[in-house]
């Protein structure tokens, strides 16, 4: 199993088997997005030349990507500055913007921003009014179900930097069960130099424990869980840090998934935990099988265990009736390719 | 995967991994000669869209480290294409060390003949053509421009030949050096051809570019001077991660215009075009 490889070596880099297979390593790398993750890991380590020349690309390629991450958060700070509403960065963004030690390698692929539910209206107006357009076809079923089910608007993209943006007002759908306080969430954020603000430190965790566990069917698990372990590592170094944690976790109604997110970063990546977070609970075992259901040729594997998580993703998002009333909505738009991607499988 | 080959294609590798015999054997043969490798840099998969196409009207999904989302399944009697389609796949959306053009190349006296174009332009078939004439060929898919050096790296997988240039390059080249004739593919009719053995064996072995030419097939002859400005715009558009590269990428492309001759070649035939070819050459790389 290629993933558990991966792991074992980005939690300990001087752990590689001398007969290592380095493509399997770095297939499953690639798939599970940590390739630029692993490329820092391994900086300095003694690795075939061939395989030393891969990750120094990769590792290069990191400086294009913060780069890119970062003008895309200026690019949204212009077009909304005007509006005068706090913009908070989320994910990958935010780990750029307040160079944090995830960021190392990290990849970025959207932007993602949190604002206050009430401008919505306005800040995609404004963003639109920036060059940035709507994916959704305007009121068309994937359109509207974001708009009243989705903890984000609908996916804009820009038309010249062919960049996506996700919008959030919160940070579940509004259809799970746990109600994170978004307003919280503004309220506790964290100025950036450049007028741009992040979520607190336990905010963070928060959401990234929300995203991996209480959301979607865990796709690209292995490195949200990998940012976890990174910030928890930087954070908790200040005192007081797990009882705020727990706190802040407990207000967002999000306690278990943030201490069962926590056990998992402490299995696989060895993250450095306190005693009273240790309860272990039977119910971590196939949540770290799904993490670890990858090859060493990038494939996924377990098919029964992605399957379960499927049909979790699904409930976790949505009432047994409105389920089925999505299902048949899309098998019926199948032919069409517009409405074909739902906003279920989406990140 | 069941059936899998590890091949080093100029500086690059990839490990082709497939759940059918037929296509990796299609590829042994094809690239026999050629270096294999220990580890890969690109990793491509041909898989059965769904369990059951494995055996059913079987179709090769291209997938490997690096994916289109709506890339086009092909049948299994296509395999060959699925693997090269997924090899370029990998170097277009994962190459970050060379600047990567869409064109074909051959080298003489250390010099290097870049040749771009649209498809259909001819660059494949004069590449090939130069490559048994003189020169030696370096590559009709993509040329590997190293912006540390400037210096032009060579990509020599098998050629593709479409359509009618595959009954023109036979009379050249050796009965044993083509691949399977493929009917039908979104390209129409396709056969590959390997390298030759020079070609092979200096893979690694990297030019410096001296002439850039925008080959146009079908059009009377005729000789155009393309200014820096619009050769640059040009390449930018033949290059799959030029952006990629940022800062990195315009500064190799600007080197590059700026110390190579750039000019246009309409041609009616291929035996007017290596005419031109070798005239414009004694002139420019001078």
């Amino acid at each position: 199993m290629s993933a558990r490889l991966l792991v074992q070596t980005l939690r300990n880099p001087t752990s590689l088997p001398a007969d290592c297979d380095w493509t399997g390593l770095i297939a499953a790398a690639r798939a599970e997005q940590l390739v630029g993750s692993l490329a820092f890991r391994l900086e300095g380590r003694k690795v075939p030349e061939r395989v030393e020349r891969l990750l120094a690309m990769h590792r290069a390629d990191a400086g294009r990507v913060r780069v890119q991450a970062l003008w895309e958060a200026e690019m949204a700070r212009r077009a909304l500055a005007p509006i005068g509403i706090p913009v908070v960065l989320l994910k990958g963004t935010a780990f750029h913007a307040a160079g944090l030690e995830a960021a190392q390698g990290r990849n970025v692929g959207d932007l993602d921003i949190l604002v206050p539910r009430d401008s919505l209206g306005e800040v995609e107006r404004a963003l639109i009014a920036h060059g940035w357009e709507r994916m959704k076809e305007a009121d068309g079923y994937d359109d509207l179900y974001y708009r009243q089910w989705m903890h984000e608007l609908p996916p804009l993209i820009h038309r010249e930097r062919d960049r996506m943006a996700d919008v959030h007002h919160t940070i579940l759908p509004l259809t799970a069960r746990p109600k994170p306080d978004a307003a919280a969430l503004i309220a506790a954020s964290i100025a950036l130099p450049d007028g741009l603000r992040m979520l607190s430190p336990e905010d963070m965790i928060v959401h990234a424990a929300a995203h991996l566990i209480a959301d979607g069917d865990m796709a690209g698990g292995l490195r949200n869980l990998w940012d976890i372990d990174r910030l928890l590592r930087e954070f908790s170094r200040v005192d007081g840090f797990w009882p705020r944690l727990r706190e802040r976790a407990g207000r967002h109604g999000l306690g278990p998934a943030v201490e069962r997110a926590v056990r998992l970063a402490h299995d696989l990546y060895a993250t450095p935990i306190p005693p009273s977070w240790r309860r272990w609970s039977a119910m971590d075992a196939p949540f770290k099988r799904r993490l670890l259901a990858r090859n060493g040729w990038g494939q996924p594997t377990r098919p029964v265990t992605r399957f379960g998580f499927y049909v979790r993703g699904h409930l976790m998002r949505m009432p047994p009736m409105m389920l089925v009333r999505h299902l048949v909505t899309k098998a019926r738009a199948k032919p069409d390719q517009s409405v074909s991607s739902t906003p279920i499988s989406s990140e | 995967m069941r059936h899998g080959v590890n091949l080093a294609v100029g500086p690059l590798s990839f490990r082709v991994g497939s759940a059918w015999p037929g296509p990796v054997a299609a590829l042994r043969h094809l690239y026999a000669g050629y270096p294999g490798c220990e580890t890969a840099d690109f990793t491509v998969r041909l898989e059965p869209v769904t369990p059951w196409r494995r055996w059913v009207r079987p179709s090769v999904a291209i997938q490997g480290d690096y994916v289109l989302p709506d890339a086009a399944p092909l049948p299994l009697a296509h395999g060959l294409v699925a693997a090269e389609m997924g090899m370029n796949l990998q170097m277009a959306l994962g190459e970050r060390r060379y600047l990567l053009l869409h064109a074909a190349s051959v080298e003489k006296d250390g010099r290097a003949l870049i040749l771009t174009g649209e498809s259909g332009a001819g660059k494949s078939t004069l590449a090939a053509w130069l490559g048994e004439h003189g020169w030696r060929f370096m590559g009709d898919e993509f040329a590997l421009l190293e912006p540390e050096t400037g210096l032009l790296f060579p990509f020599p997988r098998a050629v593709s030949l479409k359509n009618e240039s595959i009954a023109a390059m036979a009379a050249f080249v050796a009965g044993d050096r083509f691949g399977p004739r493929l009917e039908g593919t979104p390209k129409g009719t396709i056969r590959h051809i390997r390298p030759n053995d020079q070609a092979v064996a200096r893979m690694t072995e990297p030019a410096r570019p001296a002439l850039i030419l925008f080959p146009r097939f079908g059009h009377a002859a005729e000789i155009r001077p393309v200014g820096p400005a619009e050769a640059f715009m040009r390449l930018t558009q033949a290059s799959t991660n030029y952006v990629a590269l940022g800062q990195r990428g315009f500064d190799a492309l600007t080197g590059l215009v700026q110390n190579c001759r750039a000019l246009a070649l309409d041609y009616p035939d291929g035996a007017k075009a290596a005419e031109l070819i070798e005239l414009i050459w004694a002139e420019a790389a001078r």
